[in-house]
């Protein structure tokens, strides 16, 4: 999933603080699931916003809706009987989210209310890690399942580095080192002789190198 | 004549343990104040921030969550994560500039009856001495100004 964290309060409040309508808008998504933007973080932020601006002594309108899927325009477009009743559009989704609304809505200001963090998987309750750094050329296949991209501090295809000790990165002693994992792995697959095959230097045009990545499904594409 | 502030205050007590160590004060006969509106909730682990939130928006001066102590959640960890979103919401409120001393999250038995009527009594004191909601008076003068 993508994962979020809420932006400071206080960056969200300076944001909003000009306009006295806002349409607040969650995802029922990744969002929802790391819980950043969806229906009760909505909520929530709702509340905390009346609150800071009542106290201020200023009343505002705040008008909550969680889509579907907010990167998604068929969703987004339920927003569209709201608009005239928004002065500003306060997004919990993650950023492709953000601006599928500002596509949309070109006239309305929209805010993050999150910041879009990484692609992670949960690890445990209330603990999501990074997994995939979405270079659109995938090794897995070859490391045992782990990926040095997202998971090796250094990105190296043909690893450990000088500084694994324990199973740990240099970075951090909480860092698991990514190529003791994909060891480790392949030895539990009996797949160890695969260690010592080289990977080739990695063609980065598949990941941003390339510029904006487009996908193209000629048989869906309308 | 001042008129003395008597605070309102949202107790969400857990169904096993707070809500029947109130119910154990009564038979004993222990007096507490009756500025403690409680809610029974069947776990306070089923306490979201959300409802926190919502009391403090709608006026209340404080709330606290009084689950069972540590180890004995009939639910095994209910209390614990209730504790972490009291803390979550107190984080909340420090950011929006509100005084987080108005959530605490409190521990106690179905026996302790005389502990729960010194909680409400040391609580109602507490949020006595830092006065009414600020989110209160600002409805309150609204609706004076909506009035004319």
């Amino acid at each position: 999933m993508i994962t979020a964290v809420r932006k400071p309060m206080e960056e969200i409040i300076a944001c909003v603080s000009p306009y006295d309508r806002i349409l607040l808008v969650g995802c029922n998504e990744c969002v929802s699931v790391c819980s950043a933007g969806g229906r009760k973080e909505v909520a929530l932020l709702s509340s905390a916003l009346q609150m800071h601006f009542l106290k201020q002594g200023k009343t505002i309108e705040i008008r909550e809706m969680t889509l579907e899927r907010q990167c998604d325009p068929e969703y987004v477009e339920e927003l569209v009987n709201y608009m005239d009743g928004a002065d500003a559009v306060l997004s919990m989704a993650c950023g492709c989210g953000v601006q599928t609304i500002a596509a949309r809505f070109r006239e309305k200001p929209v805010f993050p209310a999150v910041n879009t963090t990484f692609m992670g998987a949960s690890e445990r309750q209330g603990v999501w890690s990074e997994r995939c750094q979405g270079c659109g050329d995938c090794v897995l296949g070859i490391t045992g399942g782990i990926c040095p991209i997202a998971r090796c501090s250094k990105r190296l295809l043909n690893g450990p580095c000088g500084g694994s000790t324990k199973g740990k990165c240099e970075i951090d002693a909480n860092v698991d080192c990514a190529w003791q994992l994909i060891w480790d792995r392949l030895k539990a697959l009996g797949l160890e002789k695969r260690i010592e095959d080289v990977i080739e230097a990695k063609d980065w045009r598949t990941s941003r190198d390339g510029g904006p990545r487009k996908i193209v499904r000629e048989d869906l594409a309308s | 004549m001042t008129d003395i502030f008597e605070p309102e205050i949202v107790a969400f007590c857990c169904h096993y343990c707070a809500y029947t160590a109130a119910d154990m004060a009564g038979s004993k006969r222990i007096s507490y104040p009756p500025n403690v509106k409680i809610i029974r909730v069947p776990c306070t682990g089923k306490v979201d921030a959300i409802h926190i939130m919502k009391a403090l928006e709608k006026g209340a001066d404080g709330v606290y969550v009084a689950g069972c102590l540590e180890g004995d959640c009939h639910f095994k960890t209910g209390n614990l994560r209730a504790a972490q979103r009291v803390r979550r919401v107190k984080a909340l409120l420090e950011e929006i500039g509100f005084d987080s001393r108005r959530v605490e999250m409190i521990l106690m038995s179905a026996g302790m009856g005389e502990r729960f009527a010194q909680t409400a009594r040391e609580f109602t004191e507490k949020i006595r001495e830092l006065g009414p909601n600020p989110i209160r008076s600002a409805i309150q003068e609204q609706a004076r100004r909506a009035a004319g």
